[in-house]
């Protein structure tokens, strides 16, 4: 989607290289790593280029996990929090509303304050879990970055897919360089596909780091 | 030797699985069911003898990557 829809170059890293080579950003996908066995992004987290993630979130840069990324941002200890089992034990693949809860991130800086974003979700163990501190910690420092809300952007039990604390359905790391969300941005980003929504926090991430390299550069 | 290990959702942790499983022994007829929880058991071969090293080594594999600290909890023993 990055390629072939909003014209960048990318590079598919397999999980056992060591090095980011010359990225501005890192996206972690989706996609049920290792089987979930033992637990969700547990196993991937060890693997090899995910060293090289650490170091590059480490500096500054910019790293984004949609789904099974998210949890294994989550198990890396990159992201505060864990992601469990839905509350319904139910797959849970539909199309859900997000409220954007801060404008002040790389993820959300082009997304329009009142705008719902409508993407898919598709995941069994998306409901995401804080100890009362890390979430009180989460809120003070404005790192909620989406909540599950219903088409008329409350953020009620109703619009809840999974049992996530506060409705939280993404989030942003201290730094704010890093984040993480359960529903898929890159799966809502042309209109034929019933939504483009997704490509606002692509784009966000885009001119963050055009604005980055233009103040290199300068 | 062998480790024995069990890991379990921590109280605070949401436990749907445990809860389904709660309802249907009720719904089967088995009667005063409380509260169930799920969690896991593994069992880990181990060479050698000296069941400290064993102790501390499995300690810290539980911790980094047979539990989540964050949601569950673990116990185990050397045998």
């Amino acid at each position: 989607m990055l390629r072939n829809v909003l014209g960048h170059s990318v590079e598919m890293l397999w999980h056992k290289e060591p090095s980011l080579g010359a990225a501005d950003a890192v996206v972690v996908p989706g996609g049920f790593s290792y089987g979930d066995y033992l637990r969700t992004g547990a196993i991937a987290r060890f693997s090899p280029v995910m060293e090289a993630v650490q170091r590059f979130a480490a500096e500054g840069g910019l790293v984004l996990g949609i789904c099974n990324g998210f949890q294994i941002l989550c198990e890396a200890g990159l992201l505060p929090g864990a992601l469990i089992r839905n509350r319904s034990l139910q797959f849970r693949c539909e199309h859900i509303f997000l409220k954007t809860a801060t404008t002040e991130s790389p993820f959300t800086s082009r997304i329009p304050p009142d705008k719902l974003l409508r993407l898919p979700i598709a995941h069994g163990e998306g409901c995401y879990f804080a100890d009362p501190e890390t979430l009180a910690r989460l809120k003070t420092n404005n790192q909620v970055l989406w909540r599950y809300v219903n088409a008329q952007g409350e953020a009620t039990e109703a619009a809840n897919p999974n049992g996530a604390l506060d409705n939280i359905a993404g989030i942003c790391s201290e730094g704010r360089n890093v984040a993480g969300l359960m529903p898929h941005p890159e799966r809502a980003s042309e209109s034929i596909l019933g939504s483009a929504d997704g490509r606002l926090i692509f784009e966000s991430m885009i001119q963050t780091l055009t604005s980055r390299q233009t103040a290199t550069a300068g | 030797m062998k480790a024995k290990i069990v890991v379990m959702p921590k109280k605070a942790v949401l436990d749907p699985q445990g809860k389904t499983v709660q309802n249907a022994l009720a719904h089967m007829g088995f009667s005063g069911i409380g509260a169930v929880h799920v969690g896991k058991y593994l069992e880990i071969e181990l060479a050698g003898t000296d069941k400290d090293a064993a102790r501390q080594q499995i300690d810290a594999a539980c911790h980094k990557i047979l539990s989540n600290p964050v949601i569950e909890d673990y116990r185990f023993e050397i045998e």
